[in-house]
């Protein structure tokens, strides 16, 4: 079985646990005024779910006829080791310890050290070059979105102010 | 009507208003580019600085160059990086980040302000000529109406269930519906699908899930395969063909007068506004398309690329109908520019033109003005906003990680949205390893909470379905809508039995 038909598969399942929400959990707590209405709460994703039964059931079968002329795939995700794997799974840990980051260590600390790791992680060695574009574009965000827009963001650890 | 067009030059051509009009422009276009933030949120921001100017002509004029400025920088950063910022420039990406891809930005952006600029510039006619007549018809739209609308709407999905992947398409629409569910809707006031997870009793943010599903793949095949930017140095491809060439020029002609009308009349109907408005300019277009340039759409091509631009600044425009003529606002913008207009004491309405003719007029010559400033201001810019292709990959790569980043972090203010984000990046990422096309998704999200409430809305009305015959408007747009959906498919098939040498009936 190839991954588009495994990925059929989870989303017929997903299809499945919300048509069993949508059928028979949803609906218990309606108050007895809304019982009334020709449409439901759970209407809408009652027809959803057995749509999304039948579109993964006909890909999990098999039962479209693909003339999809194999054009040369973007990447080939049987050979995935071959690509530069290690660098995206590190940037995606990245992204992560910046989301939980962003918050007590200031916006202008976690942008520069998420800019400064990300472009380390890519090869990048230059690191004066690095710190310098990385300061100066958080610092020019900071401004743009916190003085000018209003939208407050703390710009440094919770301990410093 | 002459006289009042006279009133409304006079007003715009005086060097505070120009000048006005050029800040208004810049600021629009370098804030618009931040992805997460898009025209209704830069103009609320503007709105104080309005104010504070007092003559309501001045401030109108400021608006609107923001306004126009943020849709076209809005369109920059979908083109550029595949990272559409608003609901109405997800179909410029369709064919603007390839064409950006094969090192032709330049020309995908002169295309994008061109078009721009033609689909306001007609709307802005249109409304002229139109706008008294068109406020009663958009009145007879109700939520039957709507309903097939969206429908309709949905039929865009069309244009991505190229050969053997109608299956994927049917499947990634039906996924982002669902994701449209999950939340609290505003019919039912129930939440629902949340999973008890208070992070998700508001549903899914439309950024974050703009950004996971085309920005965050994007960068990270690019991180996967360094040969995917173009040359081995780390740069990205050269960038050459700056320019449209004449031909060019005359191709997209066309597509630029039908999709300023139809999308200014989209634009008119409260509540339809410029995502539907660019789907269906893209949909119609790559339907209509000869044969050879049909294959072309989702490649790169610049009929593509120009529909939905073109047809999501005509609707921007068409939006101004109600909100001029009846004092209701069709659309989240046009909603907080009344905000506007009563702080500057003038309410709009059927009086409007009556009572203050000048302050009528000079709305719609400054639409004029902020449209040409843009073109005149953004042409000579294009060649440096290009460059931003050229930066090395090592500084690019985490820089576009870190805008879409802050799209979805400026949109909600919560950091459990960029975990959010990461997680349904690599899912997407997943999703197109196996070529399953995720701009369905994405469309059926944005659209999916709108068909439901226009759906129970009418269900409610007529105590049942019968709203679907009862109304004969209803059911020529649903008809509409299976057509488009049949149409490619049935051409496919023809074409494929005549390559096999079997002529079906003629």
């Amino acid at each position: 079985m190839t991954l588009d038909r495994y990925i059929a598969l989870v989303f017929l399942l997903i299809c499945l646990v919300y048509g069993y929400a949508a059928f028979f959990t949803m609906d218990q707590g309606l108050p007895p005024f809304m019982q009334r209405n020709p449409i439901w709460p759970s209407t809408f994703p009652k027809v959803l779910s057995v749509m999304g039964v039948l579109a993964g059931l006909t890909i999990v079968l098999g039962i479209e006829k693909s003339n999809h002329t194999a054009e040369v795939a973007e990447i080939n995700y049987r050979k995935l080791t071959e690509y530069k794997l290690g660098q995206a799974l590190m940037l995606l840990a990245l992204m992560v310890i910046y989301a939980f980051a962003l918050r007590p260590a200031g916006f202008l600390v976690s942008t520069t050290l998420f800019l400064v790791c990300g472009s380390a992680v890519l090869g990048e060695r230059r690191w004066f070059l690095m710190c310098a574009v990385a300061l100066v574009a958080s610092g020019v965000v900071w401004y743009l979105v916190d003085v000018v827009l209003g939208i407050f963001m703390r710009p440094f650890p919770a301990f410093v102010m | 009507m002459l006289e009042g067009i006279l009133i409304g030059l006079g007003t715009a051509f005086s060097i505070t208003n120009i000048l006005m009009v050029v800040g208004g422009c810049l600021i629009g276009t370098f804030i618009g580019m931040l992805p997460g933030l898009g025209p209704m949120s830069i103009i609320s921001i503007m709105i104080p600085v309005a104010i504070s100017i007092g003559d309501p002509s001045a401030a109108l004029i400021l608006l609107a160059g923001v306004y126009y400025g943020a849709i076209f920088g809005g369109s920059t950063s979908s083109i550029l990086i595949n990272a559409p910022g608003v609901a109405s420039t997800v179909a410029s990406s369709f064919d603007g980040y390839p064409l950006a891809r094969a090192g032709k930005a330049g020309k995908a952006l002169t295309v994008a302000a061109i078009a721009s600029f033609a689909g306001g510039s007609i709307g802005a006619i249109l409304l002229m000529v139109f706008a008294p007549a068109l406020a009663t018809v958009a009145l007879l739209f109700h939520s039957a109406e709507y309903f097939a609308l969206m429908v309709v709407g949905l039929s865009a999905i069309a244009a991505f269930a190229g050969s053997g992947q109608v299956g994927k398409a049917l499947m990634m629409t039906i996924l982002g519906l669902i994701m449209a569910t999950v939340g609290e809707g505003a019919l039912f006031n129930l939440p629902r699908f949340t999973m008890g997870i208070q992070d998700l009793q508001s549903g899914f943010g439309f950024i974050t899930l703009a950004m996971a599903m085309f920005a965050m793949p994007e960068a990270l095949f690019l991180v996967l395969d360094p040969g995917r930017s173009g040359g081995k140095d780390g740069k990205s491809s050269e960038i050459k063909e700056l320019r449209i060439t004449k031909s060019e020029a005359w191709s997209i002609t066309p597509v630029i007068g039908r999709q300023s009308i139809q999308g200014f009349l989209i634009g008119v109907l409260p509540g339809a506004g410029a995502t539907i408005a660019s789907f269906l300019g893209y949909a119609v277009e790559r339907n209509i398309a000869r044969k050879d340039e049909q294959a072309e759409f989702g490649k790169g091509s610049i009929k593509g690329l120009a529909a939905p631009e073109c047809a999501n600044n005509a609707a921007c425009t068409g939006s101004f109908v109600p909100l001029l003529t009846l004092g209701i606002p069709g659309s989240g913008t046009t909603a907080i520019l009344l905000g506007a207009l009563i702080a500057l004491n003038v309410s709009p309405g059927p009086r409007l033109m009556v009572d203050n003719p000048s302050i009528f007029w000079a709305v719609i010559i400054s639409m004029y003005i902020g449209n040409l400033i843009l073109l005149i201001l953004n042409l000579p810019l294009i060649p440096y906003i290009a460059k931003i292709l050229a930066v090395p990959r090592n500084y690019l790569i985490p820089f576009i990680l870190f805008f879409t980043l802050m799209g979805a972090y400026i949109g909600q203010n919560n950091a459990t949205e960029l975990l959010l984000l990461t997680g349904m990046g690599i899912v997407a990422t997943i999703l197109r390893f196996a070529d399953y096309p995720l701009a369905p998704a994405l469309i059926g999200f944005i659209l999916g909470s709108m068909l439901e409430d226009n759906f129970s809305r009418s269900m409610q009305l007529y105590d049942g379905v019968a709203f679907i015959v009862e109304r004969p408007m209803t059911l020529a747009l649903l008809v509409l809508a299976v057509i488009l959906v049949i149409l490619p498919s049935y051409r496919a098939r023809r074409a494929r039995a005549r390559a096999e040498g079997i002529a079906d009936g003629d």
